[in-house]
């Protein structure tokens, strides 16, 4: 049973193909609207989301499927002390397919595991979040028509921020990709992701405090939230949380065809001036979410032969 | 110092100096009723100084343990006080139940009767990794 736990469980092939597909929907919905019908996606939410949970929601009604499950631990028997695999192995009695966040990393591969229908990453802590990215994938292919050649700078939390992490591995497939690592030094990029990923694929990277020193040169700017959830230490959040804000002075270096692209949801690392700019993508990006899950979604059910 | 050859039974040799007690704890050899012997920095042609351990009896050995610890040492196995079998060892590609991941984020914290599963990321410098935060061990 095929499910996707890590943006690297898919081939460049087979991302290539889901973004055609989602550029498929996106050109023509009406074509997909009852591909899944009468079937059922269960989203497992042991911590909360709006953005994820939602998107995959829409997704599968979009493909006029139907949806069941919870939103947060506290309603779901997990608050009573059951484990994730015997969650899983309930709900594949209930759902043909199953999208998991949890805030303990790996959690969505013991469900992988013990599932009997494909289960689909939808966040795992800090580790992975595999349908972010993708969403970052057709945004980059949609606004800047190609995955080369591009010099992407990425800003913020780069230690725990799991999106930095699925991006850059997704992306150092891709041929001519520059990284620019821009984070306080308490927040950089984990030594293990730069020697398993940058150097061993001979990528060129540069780490750096400073933002707008480094804007004029990027073709992405990627930021991220501070996440106050992934601290053990408030005292370290609250000194770190104001690193970096990106406002309209800021972008005065930055090219008129760079994109700024973000996770979200944003505290105030973006200001909302920014939102009305023309290189602002990131509300664009949580609609590429919703067509990349329905792109998901299809191509993992009809792998298992559901549809 | 003299220790009694064994008749059945393994002797875990080439150990390390400074691993053999590693070693007969992560094995957890003190469970065992028969004589096990535990040698530190005995000479060595070969490692300058070496640990040895000997268990007389026939043992279930987990080759991985050993191998993980220590991929130098060599296991023989002895039967009718013959050598029937030596074994050389390798940083093997796999660890299951062999070490706990120590991320207090990791799955395995919590959920119930988890296999520890570990992965070699990088024989030169002897990296394991949890299959499921992907932490160091």
């Amino acid at each position: 049973m095929r499910s996707i736990i890590d943006i690297l469980d898919l081939s460049v092939e087979e991302i290539d193909e889901l973004v055609a597909t989602a550029q498929d929907i996106i050109a023509d919905p009406k074509k997909y609207a009852e591909v899944c019908h009468g079937k059922k996606l269960a989203t497992l939410f042991f911590e909360p989301s709006t953005r994820t949970r939602l998107s995959f929601e829409a997704a599968m009604y979009e493909l006029g499927g139907n949806v069941l499950g919870f939103s947060e631990a506290q309603s779901s028997s997990a608050a009573k002390g059951e484990s994730v695999a015997d969650t899983v192995k309930t709900v594949s009695c209930y759902a043909d397919i199953i999208a998991m966040r949890h805030p303990k990393e790996g959690a969505p591969l013991v469900a992988s595991r013990a599932a009997s229908v494909p289960v689909i990453n939808a966040g795992d802590g800090g580790h992975n979040h595999p349908t972010q990215t993708m969403a970052d994938l057709l945004t980059i292919s949609r606004e800047k028509g190609t995955f080369e050649n591009l010099t992407i700078g990425v800003c913020g939390d780069l230690k725990f921020g799991r999106t930095v992490h699925s991006l850059i591995n997704a992306m150092s497939r891709y041929k001519g990709l520059k990284m620019v690592l821009i984070s306080p030094e308490e927040l950089k990029v984990p030594s293990y992701v730069k020697k398993d990923v940058l150097v061993k694929n001979n990528i060129p990277y540069v780490q750096t405090t400073d933002l707008e020193s480094a804007m004029g040169e990027l073709d992405v700017l990627y930021m991220t939230r501070v996440q106050r959830e992934r601290f053990f230490n408030e005292e370290d959040y609250l000194r770190l949380k104001d690193s970096y804000i990106l406002t309209p002075d800021k972008l005065k270096n930055a090219r008129k065809d760079m994109i700024i692209m973000h996770p979200l949801p944003r505290v105030n690392e973006i200001s909302v001036a920014i939102d009305d700019d023309p290189r602002a993508c990131y509300f664009k990006q949580v609609l590429n979410g919703k067509y990349m899950r329905m792109a998901l979604i299809m191509k993992l059910l009809k792998e298992a032969g559901t549809i | 110092m003299n220790i009694d050859s064994i008749q059945n039974g393994i002797v875990i040799d080439h150990i390390s100096a400074g691993n053999g007690m590693k070693l007969y704890e992560l094995l957890d050899l003190n469970r065992l009723d028969c004589s096990v012997a535990l040698l530190r920095n005995v000479n060595s042609q070969k490692l300058g100084r070496k640990d040895i351990i000997k268990i007389d009896q026939e043992f279930d050995l987990n080759l991985d343990l050993v191998g993980f610890v220590d991929p130098q040492a060599t296991v023989v196995v002895i039967k009718n006080g013959e050598i029937v079998e030596k074994k050389k060892l390798d940083l093997p590609e796999v660890l299951i139940n062999v070490i706990r991941c120590k991320n207090p984020r990791c799955i395995t914290q919590t959920e119930q009767e988890i296999v520890h599963e570990f992965r070699l990321s990088d024989r030169v410098n002897r990296i394991y990794r949890c299959i499921y935060c992907e932490t160091k061990a």
